[in-house]
């Protein structure tokens, strides 16, 4: 189906077009789509340490019962950015890297439409950063009322609040110019031949969480004004007292918020898509009915939202509803599992480190959707609402599913970006022991949750204590891993065997036929994919 | 090292760990399930859980196996040949219809379960639970035991948190008074709170309410059998949310009635005499207990505070200024810091005594106190 081919004999090597500032101006003024997807990329690999280093703290703290290495407060305050770090300074950045670099590549467009606002929408995800970290050192500390910012525990807090607000507000405005960006440029500059239904699935996947963006991060901006007006402006949304409701935030917040769960891994699914037919080199198996299914998802995002506030006392039939909405999103799901199983089944299949990171994402990400469907149902739910369960639950789907997508992604394209192979054998040691000790840490907390642990408290009664044990010592593990990936990444950047054009047999697709590395510029003359 | 020697590694490293864990999973410590259900809802919820990872189970070998499948037989180091199919319109007809059967057939019973679960009516005893930053209240309010109220405070000792004493049996879950209630009896719990969201969650009872401030929520459980059961708060409730257990008593009704009675004479001893004058050092010793149950949390035992959130009273200048402003704070709070409004949760004498205490313990010497008649005519 992807068939591309660079019909018209276009010599498509351009090294000697490569005129742009040198040093730092390069970047700061760039509008070149792989500049900015680099700049993405690492921008979000640093805050992927950042948000680490915060987890490791709270995994420290929680190695043993009792008070050992922080206090409370500074503990929520560790939870909170972690979790705001991870899901808005890291995962989604890097798919959004991953968009500048391959979109233009793979639709056969010279760059993405709108070079300049491109730039800006990088360059305000720094500001942001800053004044997340940042609030950590004003007078009252970081934010510490979780990263679902739960009012009236908002309204208590000190002017770090108003700081993560702010950086929403700026990481808002980021996405929302990247989501016109690619939606412009999927819809106005594919090549000619190149219809919607034969884009590759990461173009379509990110389609569809492109539209999720533009639609839900108003909201959210909007829920964080009205928590920033009952702080300092006497407005009550929030506050009974004044004629509000506290539970009127959570409907918002999670309107924004379960689409904001896609709008993290959808890219994955896309990723994970390529991948597997690549290593399996075979087409894709059903894949109109991937594009139904991501489509699916996407619309069905909308309606499920309130499955997240079971125990706030909702009426039964509200329940209900969300619970019955919950399991049709299975069902697309699900069709998108086996339709990988069967894209591999009679494959010729080899195991590069893409390979087993996208199959090992479908297999934590089967356990994730799993754990989920048992959270839908709500009579279960009452007993996991709240519990280390929930926190398993989430990982499985950010860590070893929106996480292990982008590693299958990173190493698959590696060899485009650099025009260097990284060093399969670390690639692979990279993956087993990202598995073993993610696996290590998070399977415990299943049963941590299951046994009533609350999440969100840095000590814990005495039961506790052998899997928090284990699960500290897998979260270290898993964090040095990632020191592997980093260092098979600066290797590959700076040398090691020449990339051809297309390193993976199997693979299909325009961004194959540019030499590695990509050069400066490409499909300056569109390709005519047949 | 060849790739097949690796992977025999890393089984032998997998196998390795999966044998520690069995072994470790000997241990009671290692629960993997939920606690022993303690009423017939909590019992089908453990039920439903387990049809449900039953399911799942099945499906998830299902799908892994024909992948596992592929994956030993159909490699590219075999000298396999892909095939080139990549679509079956019945398979994928299939695969989206009978997975939505699974579902509503595991969903059915969930819905029944639910209705029963959420219905509260026909309650024999009504307790309101209120969620403080940190602790709980009840109020008996319908029922036998009506009119009984008290608060519910963290009993693990400070020493023991810090790790300076060994930790108790029910480190972290064990409270000052335990909430009774009689077994076999319908008993409803209105949750709210008074600052910020809390949940009320007792795994046993299969029990998890929010409480939101200014609002009224409520659940019910009938416990079937005798016993304590634990449970902390569920939602981030700030600083202390991790120290305010839930612990309830079921007992027998005739323990429950001794209980009843013996709360009652309780209550009549130590109801304060309104008209009483207290003299300063009976004042400081009554407001040293009510300032240890409901300021030290963040105060501080010292008062020296924990700046800039939680600031010291030692030295400050509303506990050692004038008296209606620092009585004024006590009672109203103050906006949008955590400083709750504690005119609704003390009575007269409590805020007379603990204002009194803070003018007069540590650093501070003002060396005035205040009469609950003077709280009395503050409060508007």
């Amino acid at each position: 189906m992807n068939t591309a081919t660079t019909a018209n004999g276009h010599d498509v090597g351009h090294d000697a077009h490569e005129h742009h500032p040198k040093g730092v101006m390069r970047w700061i003024a760039t509008t070149n789509h792989k500049d900015i997807g680099s700049m993405y990329l690492w921008f979000s690999f640093a805050m992927f340490l950042v948000g680490g280093c915060m987890a490791l703290t709270i995994r420290s703290e929680l190695f043993q019962p009792g008070l050992q290495i922080v206090q409370p407060e500074f503990f929520n305050q560790l939870t909170t950015l972690h979790g705001l770090i991870m899901v808005f300074g890291a995962i989604m950045p890097a798919f959004v890297g991953f968009a500048n670099w391959m979109l233009p590549l793979q639709i056969g467009a010279s760059d993405m439409a709108f070079g300049r606002m491109n730039n800006l929408s990088f360059w305000l995800l720094p500001p942001a950063a800053l004044l997340l970290v940042g609030s950590m050192f004003v007078p009252g500390g970081a934010p510490a009322a979780g990263w679902t910012l739960y009012p009236p525990l908002t309204i208590q807090q000190g002017m770090g609040m108003d700081m993560a607000i702010f950086a929403i507000h700026i990481l808002g405005i980021s996405s929302i110019m990247g989501s016109i960006n690619i939606i412009t440029t999927i819809f106005n500059m594919r090549a000619p031949g190149m219809t919607l239904m034969k884009m590759p699935l990461f173009c379509w996947t990110w389609l569809v969480t492109a539209f999720l963006i533009i639609a839900v991060m108003p909201v959210f901006a909007g829920v964080v004004t009205m928590t920033l007006t009952d702080r300092h402006f006497g407005t009550s949304f929030f506050s009974a007292a004044g004629g509000g409701d506290p539970v009127l935030f959570q409907h918002i917040f999670w309107f924004f918020g379960h689409p904001e769960v896609y709008i993290v891994i959808i890219p994955g699914f896309g990723v994970v898509s390529q991948v597997i037919s690549t290593f399996s080199r075979k087409p894709l198996f059903g894949y109109a009915s991937m594009v139904y299914a991501v489509a699916a998802i996407g619309v069905l995002s909308f309606t499920v939202w309130a499955h997240h506030m079971y125990t706030t006392g909702m009426p039964v039939t509200a329940q209900l509803y969300f619970m019955y909405a919950t399991m049709f999103i299975a069902v697309p799901t699900g069709v998108k599992i086996f339709n990988w199983t069967a894209t591999m089944w009679r494959g010729s299949l080899s195991f590069e480190t893409p390979m087993l990171f996208a199959i090992g994402f479908i297999f934590l990400f089967t356990v994730g959707g799993f754990s989920g469907l048992v959270l839908a149902m709500v009579v279960v739910d009452v007993q996991m609402q709240d519990t280390y369960y929930v926190v398993a639950h989430f990982h499985y789907t950010m860590v070893a599913g929106a996480l292990f997508s982008a590693f299958a992604g990173a190493y698959y394209w590696l060899p485009k970006w650099t025009g260097h192979m990284y060093n399969e054998k670390l690639g692979q040691v990279h993956f087993w022991l990202s598995f073993v000790f993610f696996n290590m840490t998070f399977f415990v907390q299943h049963f941590l949750g299951i046994a009533g642990m609350p999440r969100r408290i840095p000590d814990y009664a005495l039961q506790f204590a052998d899997f928090n044990q284990i699960s500290t010592v897998g979260a270290f593990g898993f964090g040095l891993s990632q020191l592997l990936f980093l260092y098979n990444v600066i290797t590959c950047i700076k040398g090691g065997p020449k990339a051809p054009a297309k390193p993976w047999d199997g693979a299909e697709g325009l961004e194959w036929d540019v030499p590695s590395p990509a050069p400066y510029h490409t499909w300056e003359v569109q390709p005519i994919v047949k | 090292m060849t790739r097949a020697a690796q992977g025999v590694g890393l089984l032998r490293l997998a196998g390795g760990v999966a044998l520690t864990m069995l072994a470790q999973a000997a241990n009671a410590a290692y629960r993997v399930n939920f606690q022993e259900p303690a009423t017939k809802i909590a019992q089908t919820v453990y039920d439903l859980h387990m049809m449900m990872m039953y399911i799942c189970g099945v499906i998830f070998v299902g799908v892994f196996g024909v992948m596992f499948y592929s994956i030993v037989k159909h490699r590219k180091a075999t000298g396999r040949v892909a095939a080139t199919f990549h679509e079956n319109t019945t398979v994928e007809i299939l695969w989206t219809v009978i997975p939505t059967i699974i579902l509503l057939a595991m969903v059915w019973p969930v819905t029944k379960t639910l209705i029963s679960m959420r219905d509260a009516t026909g309650a024999d005893i009504t307790i309101k639970a209120t969620g403080y930053q940190w602790k709980w209240g009840y109020d008996y309010i319908k029922g036998e035991g009506e009119g009984i109220k008290f608060k519910s405070v963290l009993s693990t000792p400070r020493e023991q948190i810090e790790g300076k004493s060994p930790k108790g049996e029910n480190y972290l879950l064990e409270v000052d008074n335990h909430l009774v209630v009689p077994v076999g009896k319908k008993v409803r719990i209105l949750t709210t709170a008074e600052d910020v969201i809390h949940a009320w969650y007792v795994p046993a009872l299969a029990v998890k309410q929010d409480a939101v401030p200014g609002f009224i929520r409520d659940a019910a459980f009938r416990a079937d059998r005798e016993g304590t059961f634990r449970g902390q708060c569920a939602e981030l409730c700030g600083k202390d949310h991790g120290f305010m257990p839930i612990v309830v008593d079921v007992v027998s009704a005739e323990k429950y009635s001794a209980w009843v009675a013996e709360q009652k004479t309780k209550m009549a001893a130590v109801a304060d005499d309104p008209s009483k004058v207290w003299t300063l050092d009976e004042l400081k010793t009554r407001g040293e207990v009510v300032y240890t149950q409901n300021c030290a949390a963040c105060h501080q035992p010292t008062g020296k505070g924990l700046p800039p959130a939680f600031p010291a009273l030692d030295g400050s200048k509303i506990a050692t200024g004038p008296k209606d402003g620092h009585l004024g704070i006590v009672l109203n709070g103050k906006a949008g810091t955590a400083m709750a409004a504690f005119g609704k949760q003390l009575s007269d004498a409590e805020i007379a005594a603990v204002v009194t205490y803070e003018r007069n313990a540590w650093g501070n010497k003002v060396g005035d106190m205040v009469q609950p008649s003077e709280v009395k005519a503050l409060r508007k």
